[in-house]
Parts: C-alpha cells; sequence; structure tokens
C-alpha cells in the first residue's frame, strides 16, 4: 500500500529524491575529492623536486647504507631516489665539480631539469651545466677529456683521464648548471674508487607528517647521514593542501545546507499539498506519532535512495573531475557509500523536521469545514 | 445511560457563544438528526462530539468518559475506537483506491485486513470498484467508500457531517439506505445535515439555532425509508 501509495505520487517524489540524489553527488563527489587530493596533489607536487635530503653526518655514506635507509619508505611513497658523489675533474684543463649519479632517478626527482639534447643513457657520456656549457664552448654531440687527479698521503698522484661524449647541455636556472653530471658508474670507474656516496636527493609522496615519520626511521637507523626535509617545499605543499581540502569541505558543507534547504522546501510544500489528507487521517485516528512516523519514514526513505543513487554518481562525478583536473583516475572508496547513504538519511530527516513539525498542528477538525 | 450525553455544554470564542448551554442525550442504536442553519453551532457540535475540539464549559459524556477533560492524545484514541466520520466532500485520499482508503482506518486503528475491508465495500455494494482510485469512482460511490471507511472498526457512533450534500436524489437514496441498515444493526447514527428529506428519516431531530437547541422532534413514523416530496 505503501509503495503503491509513493508510486501514484512520483512526480512529487521525484523531485524530492532529485534533490537529494544532487546533494548526495556532491557530497560523495567531494568527499571522495577532498581524500583524494593529498595523493593527486603530491604527484603534481612532486613536479617541484626531491623534498627529502640524505647528508653524511661526517664524510660521506655507502650505497649499502643508502639502499638500507631508502627501504625504510614504502614503495609507493617512494617516487625517486637518486644518490649523489662529487668530485673535483679537469676538463680544457679547467677545475670543475663532477657528480656522479643516477639518471633514471635524477629525471624523478628533478622532473623540472631541462635539457638541451639528450640525457646520458650508456657509458662515459656526459651532461653538462649551462654556465660550464657556455664559458667551454661546449656543445651537445661533442667528446671531451676528463680528467681526475687524486692526491693520497704519500703524495703520489692517482690520476685517470676517461673520453666522454657530451648528449645534453642542462638548464635549471640554478646552481646546477655548475656542475658537470656523468653516470655514477662512470665515476667510479674514473675515480677508481666504488661504493661511497656524497648526498642523495629523495621525492616522497606525503604530507609534512607522513615525511617527517619516514625521515626519523631513516635516521634512527644510524646510517651515518642524516635525511632532512627541504622545508621550503614540504611546508608549502602542507599549506596548499590543507587550504585546498578546507575549500572542498566548505564548498561541501555547503552543498549540504542547500539540500537540505531544498529538501525541507519539497517536504514543506508536500505537507501543505497533503494538509487535508493530513487532517483526516488524523480525524480517523491518526496520532502524532503515526504522522511523524510516516513523513519521516518517506523523508529517509527518500533519503536512502538518493544516497544510494549519489554514492555512485558522486563516484562518476569525482572522476570526472580527477581526470579533467589531475589527469589520473581515482579509485573507489567503498566505506563512502554506507557514510553517504547516512549522512543523506540524516540531512532529509532534519530537513523533515519543520514540515512535520506543520504537519502534526494540522487541525484534523478542517476535514469536517468542508476545506 | 446514555451513550452520549452532552450537560450544559457551551463553546464560547472571545464574545461570540458558538454553543450556549446545551444540553443532549443520545441512546445506544438511535438515529439522530441535526439540522440548524449556518453559525447555529452545528459544526461546533460535531467537532464536539467527534473528540476534536472541547468545550468551554460543561460535560460531555462518551460511554461514560467525561470527553471534556481529556488530553489530545486521548481523544485521538477515543476518535478512532469509538467514532466514524463521514463528510460531505467525501474526503478520500486521491492515491489510494477504494480498498487501500478503506484499509488507512484500520491501519491506524489496529492492523490492515484486507478481507474485512472488501467485506466492507461489500456492504456498500463496491465490491468491484475495491481497486478504483477516487477520481474514477462517481460521487455516490465516493461516499458509499467513505460510509465503508467509517464503518470498519465497528465505531460506537457514526458521525456525518451533510453526508448527501454532494449527491443525486438517487446516490441520496442509497446512502440514506445504509444508513438505515447500520441502525438496524444497532449502530448509533448522529446526522448534520441541511436537507429537511434526510433529516426527516431520522428517529429524532433537534435544530440548532444561536447555539441552543431551538426545536426538537421525534419522528413518530420512523421507518428508516426516505421519502422525497413530489
Amino acid at each position: 500500500m505503501i509503495t503503491a501509495s509513493l508510486m501514484r505520487r512520483r512526480s512529487r517524489m521525484i523531485v524530492a529524491l532529485l534533490a537529494i540524489a544532487i546533494g548526495a553527488t556532491i557530497l560523495s563527489g567531494l568527499v571522495t575529492i577532498y581524500y583524494d587530493v593529498p595523493r593527486q596533489m603530491g604527484a603534481e607536487f612532486r613536479n617541484y623536486g626531491a623534498n627529502m635530503i640524505i647528508a653524511p653526518v661526517e664524510e660521506g655514506f655507502t650505497d649499502k647504507a643508502f639502499e638500507e635507509g631508502i627501504a625504510c619508505i614504502a614503495d609507493e611513497d617512494l617516487v625517486g631516489a637518486t644518490p649523489y658523489r662529487y668530485e673535483t675533474v679537469r676538463i680544457h684543463e679547467q677545475p670543475l665539480m663532477a657528480a656522479g649519479t643516477e639518471f633514471e632517478s635524477a629525471k624523478k626527482t628533478s622532473p623540472y631539469w631541462l635539457v638541451d639534447g639528450d640525457w646520458p643513457s650508456s657509458g662515459f657520456e656526459l651532461m653538462i651545466g649551462n654556465n660550464i656549457a657556455e664559458n667551454l664552448q661546449i656543445k651537445p654531440g661533442e667528446t671531451v677529456s676528463v680528467r681526475y687527479e687524486k692526491e693520497s698521503g704519500d703524495s703520489e698522484e692517482v690520476s685517470n683521464e676517461v673520453d666522454f661524449t657530451v648528449t645534453g647541455i642542462l638548464s635549471t636556472g640554478g646552481s646546477e648548471e655548475d656542475y658537470v653530471y656523468m653516470a655514477l658508474s662512470d665515476m667510479e670507474e674514473l675515480t677508481n674508487e666504488k661504493g661511497t656516496l656524497d648526498l642523495a636527493e629523495l621525492s616522497v609522496s606525503g604530507g609534512s607528517e607522513k615525511l617527517n615519520a619516514y625521515a626519523d626511521k631513516i635516521n634512527s637507523g644510524a646510517y651515518g647521514y642524516d635525511a632532512r626535509l627541504v622545508k621550503r617545499v614540504t611546508a608549502s605543499e602542507t599549506t596548499v593542501l590543507s587550504k585546498l581540502q578546507a575549500l572542498v569541505l566548505l564548498v561541501t558543507v555547503i552543498v549540504l545546507a542547500l539540500t537540505m534547504i531544498c529538501v525541507a522546501t519539497t517536504m514543506t510544500a508536500v505537507v501543505t499539498e497533503r494538509r487535508r489528507e493530513i487532517g483526516l487521517r488524523k480525524a480517523i485516528g491518526a496520532s502524532d506519532a503515526s504522522i511523524i512516523k510516516e513523513f519521516m519514514g518517506e523523508g529517509m526513505m527518500l533519503g536512502a535512495v538518493g544516497g544510494i543513487l549519489g554514492s555512485f554518481v558522486g563516484f562518476l562525478f569525482a572522476q570526472a573531475v580527477s581526470v579533467n583536473v589531475f589527469s589520473s583516475s581515482i579509485s573507489f572508496r567503498p566505506l563512502l557509500v554506507p557514510i553517504t547513504i547516512i549522512v543523506s538519511i540524516a540531512v532529509t530527516a532534519i530537513a523533515c523536521l519543520f514540515p512535520i513539525r506543520s504537519a502534526t498542528a494540522v487541525d484534523p477538525a478542517l476535514v469536517l469545514k468542508g476545506e | 445511560m446514555s451513550l452520549l450525553e452532552l450537560k450544559n455544554v457551551s463553546k464560547i470564542y472571545g464574545e461570540l457563544h458558538a454553543l450556549d448551554d446545551v444540553s443532549l442525550a443520545v441512546e445506544k442504536g438511535e438515529w439522530l438528526a441535526i439540522m440548524g442553519p449556518s453559525g447555529s453551532g452545528k459544526s461546533t457540535m460535531m467537532n464536539i462530539i467527534g473528540c476534536m475540539d472541547k468545550p468551554s464549559k460543561g460535560e460531555v459524556l462518551l460511554d461514560g468518559v467525561d470527553i471534556a477533560k481529556e488530553n489530545a492524545k486521548n481523544l485521538t484514541n477515543i476518535r478512532r475506537d469509538k467514532i466514524g466520520l463521514i463528510f460531505q466532500q467525501f474526503h478520500l485520499v486521491n492515491y489510494l483506491n477504494a480498498l487501500e482508503n478503506v484499509m488507512l482506518a484500520q491501519y491506524y486503528h489496529s492492523i490492515p485486513d484486507e478481507k474485512e475491508a472488501l467485506e466492507a465495500l461489500e456492504r456498500v455494494g463496491l465490491l468491484d470498484r475495491a481497486k478504483h482510485l477516487p477520481s474514477q469512482l462517481s460521487g455516490g460511490e465516493q461516499q458509499r467508500v467513505c460510509v465503508a471507511r467509517a464503518l470498519i472498526n465497528h465505531p460506537e457512533i457514526i458521525l456525518a457531517d451533510e453526508p448527501t450534500g454532494n449527491l443525486d436524489d438517487s446516490n441520496e437514496e442509497t446512502v440514506v439506505e445504509l444508513f438505515r441498515v447500520l441502525h438496524e444493526e444497532g449502530t448509533t447514527l448522529i446526522v448534520v445535515t441541511h436537507d429537511p428529506e434526510v433529516a426527516d428519516v431520522a428517529q429524532r431531530k433537534i435544530v440548532l439555532r444561536n447555539g441552543r437547541i431551538a426545536k426538537q422532534t421525534v419522528n413518530a413514523n420512523f421507518t428508516g425509508h426516505i421519502r422525497f416530496e413530489v
């Protein structure tokens, strides 16, 4: 009987249902985005470079210690970890600072590096900072001789000279333009010394709390180096994220309030429209509790159906926003379905309070007055 | 003891005495008609007897209980258990069919029982119209559904407010005939009407004027059958 009666009043019910479903869609969609923003924005922020630096406590650290340290970071959070070893070399008799690194990792931790030419991809290839290239008039494709000299304690010189092909010129607008970059393995061969590192740059996803936790975990390992956060990156990330999340939260609250007003208006219209019927129901014996139960039940049922519709449509909405704004898809959060349904029911129930109050105030005697 | 007894009942709105010191007793199984011009106090009396209003003064004893002293919740319960209402404008719920409209009264009273509701519709000759919506029924048929709804919970009193006001002669006769059958079965009927032909069918007729009972007539030739003046 109740289902049939709802079906026969479907046009009014559809209006109320649409209001709730749209509200639930926005709620579900924005909450999905709210929780996905850190991940999405985290990936965006990683384009600005490393946010954690590993620096030795005294002089250098081993590559083994480096591998053990980064193992503390979960794979899904570690965007990249780039080791660096610095040595002074001579090119065209000019003393220059050379950095031995792993280029594939460097692409991840320093995605903003602009390379004129190509990144080194095989042995004995060089990437030269723009300032050096300009000073020494070196262009991509040229072969240069790199000389390494080191004085040992007995004043015996260790020296080696190897030819490298310049594949690209590096522009960053920063101090990187004063360095010569070569593969770490090439530097080890040039210097005839293996397994030591001077620095490492890490790019890790997550907020400052997570990063601090990782840094603490690494530091507690006593690997002979300190992990430190790049404050200017992590602090600005945290600020932007919290502001963005606050904005999404504010919009969600406003949308919920608007939904509540919309549902309250619709339910008030329903009560006004059914005033004579409510009077009749009371005249034939309906108590206030029955009237409350019926309208609240109807409202909550609409809230539940609207919540179910909204939680799924909301995911599609969030997916569309994510794809268009962040160019990546988001994962479905099953927990949001019951939350959206419960919130929709609660919002509808609150929205029904005022209309129900006016429904219980209807005088049953109005049906005898020929109204 | 009378089923319904009004003792010196007044209903006062500011300066206006809608009912003014009215005393009336209705016996169990009696068929009473209440007449009177507009503003005579008929609606006020109906509201008070129907437990939808309380008097300013006096006692209203229904089955020995003074309803003037009951709270709104108890009045609802008394109305639900003891009174069946019939309205001039039928007041059927337009999105429920005839059967569901009858079952609605059961729903608030106890438990909806489709079989019993169908029997009530059969009594008013509408078994074949049970699944029709009010908009698919004629005025007479809607009033018969209203009668079925009023009697479904076996009330002590059936209170009818202008029950034939919107009906043609043929349907009026049908409804009055239903009242006669209910009266024969021992149901107490209180019918408010403007129609002298409907009032004359009753066992007793009172005429209200300015909130007082101006005239009271007992029908010596009571048959329960309507006689239309030619």
